[in-house]
């Protein structure tokens, strides 16, 4: 384990390194050529002396010799670097890294390497990484050192350290040292402490098990101190869990309130329970999958827009269809709620199998665009982009609905009818009209809400059906006719449900949030932030 | 049936007494430490303008709104704030609505016998058929408003004018001892205004009864003690001649 | 007292309609077990189990109209108390195996031996008794209504909200018993039934019985259920329904009425259900599935709620319909329904009954007018 080999091939390889380009500088070719040659001790020399070269190709090649994808072809003696494709072999020249065709197997020869020599090689490619030129390959190493705590790497450590010169990556660097400190028999106490205290500072998952590893192979002074540690840490990601539940909760809480929002319009304004409203979500998803299909076929480069296409139109067509309905079905139901709850569940059986018969009834595949896909590490949080902007696209939906509401002669018009009908009628607002419109904008968000979800749902018939009760237990909770109501009923349950799946499971999460809703519509049962008065009678 | 709840030995020879009644809705005061006395017997009539709070008024006493503060006895020892409408009920305090409501899918003799006091409970009912002393009842009662023919018609072939009739026969059913009455008049004739004045006078003789009402003329006609209710608060008691008299209930009616 | 209470409800109609009931319960399953095969008037068993499942849709649709349609509460959790009977049926069912499952463990059904199950979970003790699951398919469905009404009704929840949260709750369930963990068969439920009382649930004869009893049980509801409405507490459930709240101030403590039809109507599902599942076969969490209450509220629309013949009449077109439509033309049976559920509630609220006795009326007045 502790064997000197590679710590001595380390050090001359560093050595060297320092002084790049110089004794053992020799052209790139010939130490290329030399890994061929010879039995595995020569090899070893040659591995050496091409990571103490400098050369900017070193790495690869020696990654690609200890994973046993350097060759040699057998018609020119080319050393070549042979990826798996498909039967053959993509090939590149070792060398300069050109592509140089394929070929099977058989025509090339293998480098062959055993398991110390393997051992010698990663050994001289980490080294090689830690003084890479680049700042972040340099920390992804030492960040890699960190987890893998390899005494080996601890000589190799204590030189990057001394030429560092970037404060993170330094940092990183001692971080790294100190874990291996921890796990080296030798360290004396007073190191192992100071390491402790290096190590508990980071607080992250990694250190929290460097430090219990520490503590149970310690004893005294640094066991105390390493326990101490590892509480703190662990103190520090609870309140991490904590905030990453949070923003689980807050980025379920987005999607409830895009598919809430629009229900909350048309119960909350229209007193009419839409059960097709899910449906209307669903064709807002299947409008962003004709987008992408047709930019696919015919404008490939459009893609990363696809969804901004997508928006708009899939308003349109749910609005579209969501004033058809109200024309057609939901008016002359009007005051008759329980007969609009049947009639329009009707409806959203008749589109599930229209988009069924369209689309067919397995999953359709809707991308992300570039800038929607990826994740990026806030503090310990993991935020993934696609949810981040479906959190602040569900924001900028409910901003522009509560402007539309207070700023235009709509929203203006819409306020006066579920107010007074009559008085709003007797002043000349045409009340089907304002209907209509009204039934149209909520469907239309429920379609702008399909677009979001297209990206964190499977996009088939069935979308739809799993927001509607979902969707009305946020606006009962919130309390009806008030969007502010809506907003913060849909983050506080989405923030319930995520702290409540660790301890329960999601199903059970789900059920204990439908049971809780249950029991919060008895003590109030007009929602959070309810309108009172004679008027809600 | 269970008994309702009595909170305290008889405290006030006032048939309904409101102390100090608070009843806000977001903020808007719609009653401001209301305070009135109704004797057994009497009828009293209440007016005010719009948003006066008369409404909320009777929502507070039948129940059906719970005030912030105060204190709303009947009969002198029922906390009205602690019961809900069916206990209300129960106790003896009767409630028509501006709005003729009777039950439109049942008989006129069936919407009687829903009104007659006495059974309430839903598993007694389940084997209840009408005693003799009930049927006798329902048949006076049909007399009284003159429907003996209509009988079997189910509510909702009755003419306005007979709804109404209906109502007041449920009301005679309902043997409350205290009577809510919500604008009895509104969009009536002159002549059948008159009619009901006399009607609420003739049950006036057995039953106490407290009427809201913007009509002057028929408040006039009742001839009884008036309150003036404004902005949630009593604004004034006394005959009408009086309060018209008051030169603040003068403002408020005709403003400045 | 009883008798009277039990006849008050029922006018000549429903009379017959019960009798009709009773004859077809009785003539099919006769028909089947002693004409000879091959005979035009045997009713073969696959009939029978057709109709034995109808004649338990249509307990179901009674029990959802009488909340419904005399009470005015739109239930969309019926198809749960249903499910539940039937699950309670299944325990009962699936102890009967006994060691001819495929493992053969005298214990423990097939599912829990795979699922690793080292002893019986302890909601499943007494299942092996009849009696035992017999209360049970009653008890589960109303303690579970009792609960819910208890809280919905007693804080005022009414109207839509109630709905939904009647379908918050199928759907809870439906979650729920999809848990293998759940200690009811997970995902595929139970199913491989062997006896019912001793009988192979296989035979013909069991069919001819279980046929039977559907019917039977029909007639006992339809009976209970007019004796409820025709009651003075029937005149109160309908006033409930039509004007809840001049009823309490008439001093009607309205909690009351409600939660004994909701309780009685969920008892009614679940033996319903329970009666359904030795004759399907199989009882899993599908069963829970919201679609399945709402199409239950539709055989009654369809029928005509607030009425007692309008249900069994619904639930039977609309099954027909059902059956027939997803054997010949699977991908329009969606859209037929979803076309009925907004065509009965636009032109025919009061359902085929409804149409009916308006077509009658209409005939009887130009009678009357020709006499004239």
């Amino acid at each position: 384990m502790f064997s000197s080999r590679p710590i001595v091939v380390l050090l001359s390889t560093l050595a060297s390194l320092l002084l790049a380009g110089g004794a053992f500088a020799a052209d790139l070719a010939t130490l290329v050529a030399n890994l061929t040659l010879g039995g595995f001790s020569e090899r070893e020399t040659a591995i050496t002396a091409l990571a103490t070269s400098g050369e900017a190709r070193a790495a690869p090649i020696l990654e690609a010799l200890a994973a046993g994808q350097l060759y040699v072809r057998t018609s020119d003696k080319l050393v070549v670097i042979g990826k798996t494709d498909g039967n053959r072999l993509a090939l590149s020249e070792a060398i300069t890294g050109k592509a140089a065709g394929s070929a099977v197997e058989a025509d090339l020869e293998r480098v062959r390497v055993n398991n110390r020599l393997r051992g010698t090689i990663e050994a001289a490619v980490g080294s090689l990484t830690l003084m890479s030129p680049s700042p972040k390959v340099r920390l992804d190493a030492a960040e890699a050192l960190f987890k893998r705590r390899d005494s080996t790497a601890l000589a190799a450590l204590d030189l990057a350290l001394a030429a560092e010169k970037d404060q993170r990556i330094k940092r990183s660097m001692s971080e790294a040292r100190a874990a291996i400190v921890l796990t080296t028999p030798e360290s004396t106490p007073a190191q192992k402490l100071e390491a402790i205290a290096l190590v508990r500072e980071r607080a992250d998952r990694d250190s929290l098990s460097v430090l219990r590893a520490a503590a149970s192979s310690s004893e005294g002074e640094v066991k105390a101190a390493a326990t101490a540690g590892a509480g703190a840490i662990e103190q520090t990601l609870g309140a991490w869990q904590a905030a990453q539940n949070v923003w689980y909760g807050i980025s379920l809480g987005s999607v409830l309130l895009l598919a809430a929002i629009g229900l909350a319009i048309t119960f909350g304004t229209m007193g009419v329970i839409n059960m097709a409203h899910g449906e209307m979500v669903m064709l807002g998803a299947y409008t962003t999958f004709v987008v992408q299909d047709v930019i696919r076929t015919s404008a490939p480069h459009l893609f990363d827009v696809s969804l901004l296409i997508a928006l708009p139109l899939a308003f349109v067509v749910a609005g579209a269809i969501g004033i058809l309905i109200e024309r057609t079905i939901i008016r002359f139901l009007y005051g008759r709620p329980l007969d609009t709850l049947l009639a329009t569940w009707g409806l959203s059986l008749v589109l599930q199998q229209a988009v069924r018969s369209i689309f067919g009834s397995s999953n359709r595949e809707v991308g992300a665009p570039s800038w929607m896909s990826g994740t990026f590490q806030l503090g310990q949080l993991n935020i993934t982009y696609g949810r981040l902007w479906i959190v602040v696209f569900s924001l900028i939906v409910f901003a522009a609905l509560i402007l539309l509401l207070r700023r235009t002669s709509l929203g203006l018009y819409m306020r006066a009818v579920t107010q007074n009908r009559p008085m709003a009628s007797a002043m000349g607002i045409r009340t089907p009209r304002v209907d209509a419109l009204t039934f149209g904008l909520g469907s239309g968000i429920a379609g702008l809400a399909g677009v979001a979800l297209s990206q964190i749902d499977n996009v088939s018939p069935n979308l739809g059906q799993g927001y509607i009760i979902d969707s009305f237990m946020v606006v009962v909770f919130g309390g009806v006719g008030n969007l502010f109501g809506t907003l913060i009923g849909a983050l506080t349950l989405g923030v319930v449900n995520k702290f409540l799946e660790p301890y329960a499971g999601a199903v059970l999460g789900k059920i204990l949030v439908l049971v809780f809703i249950i029991l919060f519509i008895q003590r109030r049962p007009r929602g959070l932030f309810a309108l009172k008065g004679r008027s809600v009678e | 049936m269970k008994a309702p709840h009595i909170t305290q030995a008889r405290t006030t020879s006032a048939l309904l007494y409101l102390s100090g009644v608070t009843v806000s809705f977001d903020g808007f005061k719609a009653l401001n430490n209301l305070s009135l006395l109704v004797e057994p017997g009497e009828m009293r009539a209440i007016i005010g303008p719009n948003g006066a709070g008369k409404t909320t008024m009777m929502d507070v006493v039948t129940g059906k709104t719970r005030p912030d503060e105060g204190e709303v006895v009947f009969d002198g020892h029922a906390d009205l704030t602690k019961l809900d409408e069916a206990d209300i009920a129960t106790l003896g305090i009767g409630r028509k609505f501006q709005k003729p409501t009777v039950f439109e899918n049942h008989t006129v003799r069936d919407n009687l016998l829903l009104a007659l006091a006495g059974q309430r409970s839903w598993y007694r009912l389940l084997l209840a058929t009408p005693t003799a002393d009930e049927n006798r009842r329902l048949d006076e009662i049909l007399a009284i408003i003159r429907m003996e023919p209509q009988q079997h018609m189910l509510g909702a072939r009755l003419s306005h004018g007979q709804k109404q009739w209906l109502e007041i026969g449920m009301l005679l059913a309902q043997d409350p001892k205290l009577l809510l009455v919500d604008e009895p008049v509104a969009g009536m004739t002159d002549v059948e205004t008159e009619t009901t004045a006399q009607v609420l006078k003739e049950i006036n003789r057995t039953h106490s009864v407290v009427v809201v009402e913007h009509d002057m003329s028929f408040v006039r006609a009742l001839g009884v003690k008036v309150t003036v209710l404004h902005e949630g608060s009593m604004l004034a008691e006394g005959s009408l001649d009086q309060v018209s008299a008051d030169p603040r209930v003068v403002e408020v009616y005709l403003g400045r | 007292m009883i008798t009277r209470f039990l006849w008050q409800g029922m006018d000549r109609n429903l009379r017959l309609f019960i009798l009709l009931v009773l004859a077809i319960g009785i003539l099919l399953p006769l028909s089947n077990q002693l004409l000879p095969v091959g005979s035009a008037f045997r009713a073969p068993s696959w009939v029978l189990q057709l109709v034995g499942k109808y004649l338990c849709y249509a307990s179901l649709a009674l029990a959802v109209d009488l909340v419904w349609g005399f009470c005015g509460i739109l239930t969309l959790g019926h198809a749960a108390f249903f499910a539940l009977g039937g699950y309670c049926m299944g325990m009962y069912l699936m102890r009967q195996i006994g060691t001819r499952g495929v493992y053969g463990n005298p214990l423990l059904p097939d599912f829990m031996v795979f699922l690793g199950y080292k002893e019986l979970p302890w909601f499943w003790h007494g299942f092996d008794h009849f009696w035992f699951a017999a209360v049970m398919i009653v008890l589960v469905p109303s303690l579970l209504a009792l609960a819910l009404g208890w809280f919905a009704f007693r804080s005022r929840v009414t109207g839509v909200y109630l709905s939904i949260i009647t379908q918050a709750m199928t759907f809870a369930l439906l979650l729920a018993f999809f848990r293998n963990d759940m200690g009811l068969g997970g995902n595929n439920g139970m199913t491989d039934f062997k006896d019912i009382l001793g009988f192979s649930v296989q035979s013909d004869t069991t069919r001819a019985m279980l046929c039977f009893t559907s019917a039977l049980v029909l007639a006992i509801f339809l009976v209970i259920a007019a004796a409820v409405v025709g009651s003075r507490f029937g005149k109160a459930l309908t006033a409930v329904r039509d004007a809840e709240s001049r009823m309490r101030f008439l001093g009607y403590r309205v909690e009351g009425y409600k939660l004994f039809v909701f309780v009685l109507s969920a008892a009614m599902a679940g033996i319903a259900g329970a009666l359904y599942v030795p004759q399907v076969g199989i009882i899993n969490p599908s069963e829970f599935a919201p679609g399945n209450s709402i199409e239950a509220v539709l055989w009654v629309a369809v029928g005509g709620r607030g009425t007692l013949i309008g249900p069994v009449i619904g639930a039977f077109i609309v099954n027909f319909g059902k059956t027939y439509l997803t054997g010949a033309l699977p991908e329009v049976w969606l859209f037929a329904l979803g076309a009925l559920f907004i065509v009965v509630t636009l032109l025919l609220p009061k359902g085929v009954v409804g149409l009916w006795n308006q077509l009658n009326s209409r005939s009887r007045e130009r009678r009357a007018r020709a006499v004239a």
